[in-house]
């Protein structure tokens, strides 16, 4: 029971490093990821195919899992970036599309839709089950932690300042000397490498991973996370991801009380509460549950 | 492998003849409510297994089902659109687009419900492939490009010449002028989320004669329905049909090249290569 419960925790926190991902994309610069299932297969690809068939240690997939998804996230931004959001929601869509593709057809790279199995963890053969989970939510948790503080800094350095006046108004930005085009690749590719390092600790943490584990569904997860915490809200993302896997989790008890439907149909109503709960968040509270609050730098030093 | 090349272009053809059905249906909607409305995806999936309902449940022919697959299809793209998104369109087309992320999962989820996951095939009569020269095609096949043609017939006739059809067109061109002269924006968005939609519908049936479906059918069409509708300029309905032809005659000529799962990869390619070159598409955004 307490591993299960480590273990949920490990997954909420994975959800809140993607939260946290597309809270710096949407939230904080105001662009559209659809394709958030792509990233985050791509970082667990990359790190799992680096240290099963590449041999090399986990820290070196997980900057690599960061770093090919900062490069697949900024050249996306890039091209789209002359023209309307709307393009952007259709080429991120695509583009995880494209991954899952790739990932179920390339067999002698990825091992087709079999997936990979046995992606090394940290000391998971020296340790008990248990143990492992409580290390994994450990590390998880200082990932989560860390890019949190991170992501929390810029929002409020001049960096995080510039990106919200974009995201508001990209023409009185640009007006006032941004190079707006700069900062949204560099957000983009930012909350990108966050995706997917999240990808790659859900490799090393499962030790399994196969195409249709990244479904376009887990995007919705965390879009559901991020606005019930608060679009723009660090923490709320936090908060909104832990909730949604509370839900998730929780959903797993009330099935056990139902003999009536069957394993799919119950599946399938989960999956019909995420998609109502989102909108339903959307329409009654567009600014989430935790409103984003801009940091004011003068409230900040009267307080001083 | 060259001798193979008109094979390939017929089947292009009838692919893309199909494609440009639920094309149009996505694009139309662009022009008129704004948004890329995602959804499509499950739209499609709701007039494949509206149609299978018809045709094998209820023993109806291919065309009947068809019709029966836009009615639902519209039905549900009406509704759905009336309660879900249309309140959050004073939000924004992005957040509009999120919310038709979740739709999608919501109608597809309870297809999923009533009818599972297993594939299912519609009841048709089997028949052998009529040989042209060197070039095969299933009697289906030419059914569905008929079909395609038609429906595509239809809509411009209904575009050029009805006042519903003109309407739908001021409102894509200029909503403020169009407001000016007393359209009633409101009910041309209802016609276009029904009509569009059930064009979608059709789409997704269309494309389950060929193969079987399941809950994911329409998941599969999104990128070469997006691709399609980049490639001719989004909101361009004459352009979803040229994006389509495209699109279409591609993927089967990648034949040549890719293997075959990477059909689909195509229309992907085709976005970046187009957004690349001529952001607003072959025929830019004009609705018409």
């Amino acid at each position: 029971m307490l591993s299960w419960l480590f273990s949920v925790a490990t997954f909420a926190g994975i959800y809140a490093l993607l939260a946290l991902g597309i809270n710096v994309i949407w939230g904080m610069g105001g662009m559209i990821n659809l394709g958030m299932a792509g990233f985050f297969a791509l970082g667990a690809y990359a790190s799992a195919l680096a240290t099963t068939s590449g041999g090399l240690p986990i820290p070196i997939g997980l900057a690599l899992a960061a770093g090919l998804a900062a490069l697949a996230g900024g050249l996306l931004c890039r091209l789209t970036l002359r023209l309307r959001g709307d393009y952007l929601a259709i080429v991120t869509l695509g583009f995880s599309e494209l991954v899952r593709l790739v990932a179920a057809n390339e067999i002698w790279l990825t091992n087709g839709s079999d997936g990979i199995s046995g992606v090394p963890g940290p000391w998971r053969s020296e340790l008990t089950p248990f143990r492992f989970n409580v290390l994994s939510f450990a590390l998880v948790a200082a990932a989560v932690v860390v890019i949190w503080a991170l992501t929390e800094r810029l929002r409020r350095a001049p960096w995080g300042r510039a990106l919200r006046a974009i995201r508001d108004d990209d023409t009185a930005a640009a007006v006032a000397g941004k190079p707006i085009r700069r900062f949204k690749i560099q957000a983009f590719a930012l909350g990108a490498a966050i995706l997917g390092l999240a990808g790659a600790f859900y490799g090393h943490y499962t030790s399994y991973i196969a195409p249709d584990i990244f479904r376009p569904l887990i995007t919705i997860y965390i879009f559901l996370a991020l606005t019930a915490g608060g679009t723009g809200n660090t923490t709320g993302a936090i908060v909104g991801a832990v909730a949604v896997v509370l839900v998730l989790e929780g959903s797993r008890f009330l099935e056990g009380w139902t003999s009536v439907l069957g394993g799919v149909q119950k599946a399938a109503l989960r999956e019909v509460f995420i998609g109502v709960a989102l909108i339903a968040i959307m329409q009654l509270r567009p600014l989430g549950l935790l409103p984003e609050k801009s940091p004011g730098p003068f409230l900040k030093r009267k307080s001083r | 492998m060259l001798d193979l090349l008109p094979q390939f272009l017929v089947n292009g053809i009838i692919t893309g003849a199909l494609l440009a059905i639920p094309t149009i249906g996505f694009t139309a909607i662009f022009a008129v409510l704004r948004f890329p409305n995602f959804a499509v995806a499950s739209h499609a999936t709701v007039g494949a297994f509206a149609g299978l309902v018809a045709n094998v449940y209820w023993g109806l022919p291919a065309v009947p089902s068809l019709a029966f697959a836009f009615l639902i299809a519209g039905i549900v793209g009406l509704v759905s659109d009336e309660i879900a998104l249309k309140p959050l369109r004073k939000h924004g087309a992005l957040t509009t687009a999120i919310a038709s992320i979740a739709l999608t999962i919501v109608l597809e989820n309870i297809i999923r419900f009533f009818f599972g996951n297993e594939l299912r095939g519609y009841d048709l009569p089997l028949v052998r492939d009529t040989r042209f020269g060197d070039v095969r095609v299933n009697p289906q096949q030419l059914e569905n490009l008929a079909l395609a043609v038609v429906i595509m017939v239809l809509v411009f006739t209904a575009l050029k010449y009805t006042r519903m059809g003109k309407a739908m067109r001021a409102v894509a061109d200029n909503p403020g002028l169009a407001d000016l002269k007393g359209i009633d924006a409101a009910l041309v968005g209802r016609v276009v989320a029904f009509a569009g939609m059930g064009l979608v519908g059709i789409g997704g049936m269309l494309f389950g004669l060929g193969t079987s479906i399941d809950p994911l059918t329409g998941f599969r069409f999104i990128l070469p329905i997006f691709a399609a509708a980049v490639v001719g300029g989004l909101g361009s309905i004459p352009g979803a049909v040229l994006g389509a032809m495209i699109v279409g005659v591609g993927e089967e000529m990648s034949a040549l090249v890719l293997e075959p799962a990477y059909k689909s990869a195509v229309g992907f390619l085709a976005i970046v290569l187009v957004l690349t070159f001529r952001p607003s598409g072959l025929l830019g955004e004009r609705a018409y």
